[in-house]
């Protein structure tokens, strides 16, 4: 039993750590070996002083090892990432990456954590409720649909718009007031609040829009499915049989979030970029426009690491609630 | 028996509704990309309205940019190369899959191993993040590399999609008889197998050309859309970096991600329909 469980997290550990692997490749490989050269058009955006512009040339051409041999500038790469070096900053010189992500991460998490798992949990409830049911059915699909087709920076711009502009309700901008200092105050987290709700709910809603039509789907599956009819055939009450298909339908719901996670991320990017949230989004889309590629590498490590990190999370999660992991029937697999 | 069955699919697609309603709009909206040309008078780009920003008006139907821009113009070409992405990136993206899902499923073993690790790979990595990091470093972006980026890190649903099927129709008799006769691995594939799962590879490609579409937008929020042309990503990020929302420029935001949402929306409830059209339980009586 306990080898089991093993076996299917040895083998998500294996995927995860090639995908790792891959993903850090990849990172090395594309500023070698993409048209141009980066460490110029890098250095002819920021406007530096000659003096300067030599030091940080120095300094790019150092990192970047152009004089050694490639296998060695590969285990170089490796090296120095495994000692938490992604280099610095070229907008914000001379402050390590590093330093600079992890500035930037709580926004993230604070964004992400309940956004996510709030809108997984009221969708599937929602959509489990509404499925078979004529009235809510029609009701709440179209609505589902149009949200989750809703690009995750235009319903930010949306809500921004109305409740920001038209009835200035919330603050547009930024994680919290410039006139206020943080601390750990009731008004200051009060105002931390106030900034965070309108990013939440546009991430919020677009989700909740999704899980709740698949959910729906799913329920409809199993109502329609043998085991159902045959329960019914029984005599079993109805709610008794919607439970069974709402926990036969919940599997595949969390499969699909570790698969969504990817896409979610993508989202909360846009939508930090909508509300100038001073998390990962706004950092990339600065290094994008100064042309920072160290500072973009960065992000983009960090965003894998996030993703594997919370996939792993959710598979420990799919051990603890699928019984078919533990006994070693094949279950789910992602 | 064949030609029966195909009418019974008509049947019930000309009385499901959420095809109509879906198709309908996806279809509109082609329709206004494909008359375009005969309906804007100015160039998306060019700096028409010496004004500057304008609501709609009868001379600028959807208004003017915060640079005088003719609104109309840009959203009608951006709804172009929104469909040319869902077209291509999806294509590609569904193309890719395909191959990869038959080849794994019908070959089985260690090719299954190795296409399954890879498929999973690419399934668990954020796809944006990648396309970003390759974006980055391209100095001129077209539309098109957009579309191939797009569909080269879109297809592991796909392939997982057609595995599936490919794993369980395999070992049906027929595919044995036609094996016992003699005829060659691909022919089975193309001649017995794939029109076996006709209607999955239609849903398959919608929700591609949806998400490609999606995908396309964010890229292009993000400042990594194509140098050389208009998008409707790229009208929303102009109007958010030049302060649409604290100008009331409503008309700038408002219809690029109308359109987005409403053509994705289209397909997504059209794919629910058509899953309803080939699958009798799903069938609402």
């Amino acid at each position: 039993m306990e080898g089991n469980v093993r076996r299917y997290l040895g083998r998500k550990i294996l995927i995860y750590g090639l995908t790792f692997f891959l993903a850090v490749t990849i990172d090395w490989l594309i500023p070698r070996f993409m048209p141009g050269d980066p460490i110029a058009n890098m250095l002819a955006r920021v406007s530096v002083n000659s003096n300067a512009a030599q030091v940080m040339h120095d300094y790019y051409s150092h990192v970047f090892g152009l004089d050694l041999p490639i296998w060695q500038q590969y285990l170089n790469f490796w090296g120095s990432l495994l000692q938490g070096d992604l280099g610095k900053s070229v907008y914000l010189f001379p402050k390590p990456v590093v330093r600079v992500i992890i500035d930037a991460v709580p926004y993230d998490i604070l964004l992400l954590l309940p956004s996510i798992l709030l809108s997984w949990y009221a969708g599937n409830h929602f959509g489990a409720f509404a499925a078979r049911s004529r009235w809510l059915d029609n009701t709440v699909s179209p609505i589902g649909y149009i949200l989750t087709a809703t690009p995750y920076m235009w319903l930010g711009i949306l809500l921004s718009w109305f409740f920001g502009i038209v009835l200035g309700k919330f603050p547009i901008a930024g994680a919290y007031s410039f006139d206020v200092r943080p601390t750990l105050s009731l008004s200051f987290i009060g105002n931390v609040l106030h900034h965070w709700f309108l990013p939440f709910a546009s991430l919020f809603l677009v989700g909740f829009g999704g899980w709740a039509i698949g959910m729906r789907n799913m329920v409809i599956y199993e109502l329609e499915a043998d085991y159902s009819h045959y329960l019914e055939a029984l005599g079993a009450p109805k709610k008794l049989v919607r439970k069974y298909a709402f926990q036969n339908g919940v599997l595949p719901q969390i499969t699909g979030l570790a698969l969504q996670l990817g896409v979610i991320v993508a989202g909360a990017l846009v939508t930090e970029v909508v509300f100038s949230y001073p998390g990962i989004g706004s950092l990339l889309l600065n290094a994008i426009q100064n042309q920072d590629y160290f500072l973009i590498q960065g992000c983009f490590l960090f965003i894998i690491i996030g993703v594997l990190l919370a996939n792993f999370a959710i598979d420990i999660a799919y051990c603890i609630v699928d019984p078919r992991t533990r006994r070693g029937m094949t279950g789910e697999t992602a | 028996m064949k030609k029966l069955k195909k009418n019974e699919f008509l049947y019930f697609a000309l009385r499901n509704t959420k095809l109509q309603v879906g198709l309908g709009v996806v279809l509109l909206f082609l329709a206004l990309t494909l008359a375009g040309p005969l309906l804007v008078r100015n160039d998306p780009l060019a700096y028409v309205n010496l004004a500057g920003a304008q609501p709609p008006s009868s001379r600028y139907w959807f208004g003017t940019t915060f640079f005088g821009q003719d609104v109309f113009a840009q959203f009608v070409v951006g709804l172009r190369a929104t469909f040319v992405v869902g077209v291509i990136g999806g294509g590609l993206g569904t193309l890719i899959g395909l191959l990869v899902g038959f080849t794994a499923g019908y070959r089985g073993g260690i090719v299954d191993e190795l296409l399954g690790m890879l498929t999973n790979i690419v399934l668990v990595i954020p796809t944006l993040a990648v396309l970003l990091i390759i974006a980055a470093y391209l100095q001129v972006r077209s539309l098109f590399t957009e579309c191939i980026f797009i569909g080269l890190t879109a297809w592991p649903w796909v392939a997982r999609a057609v595995r599936a099927q490919t794993f369980t129709l395999r070992t049906r008799d027929f595919v044995d008889l036609a094996r016992m006769s003699g005829r060659k691995s691909l022919q089975i594939i193309f001649a017995e197998i794939a029109p076996n799962m006709m209607s999955y590879l239609v849903m398959a490609f919608i929700l591609q050309f949806g998400g490609a579409i999606l995908i396309a937008a964010t890229l292009d929020f993000i400042g990594l859309g194509p140098t050389n042309t208009i998008s409707l990503g790229l009208m929303m990020q102009y109007a958010v970096m030049w302060g649409a929302l604290l100008l009331g420029m409503w008309w700038w935001f408002l219809p690029p991600g109308l359109g987005i949402t409403a053509i994705v929306g289209g397909l997504y409830v059209m794919n629910v329909g058509l899953d309803e059209v080939f699958n009798p339980k799903l069938r609402e009586m």
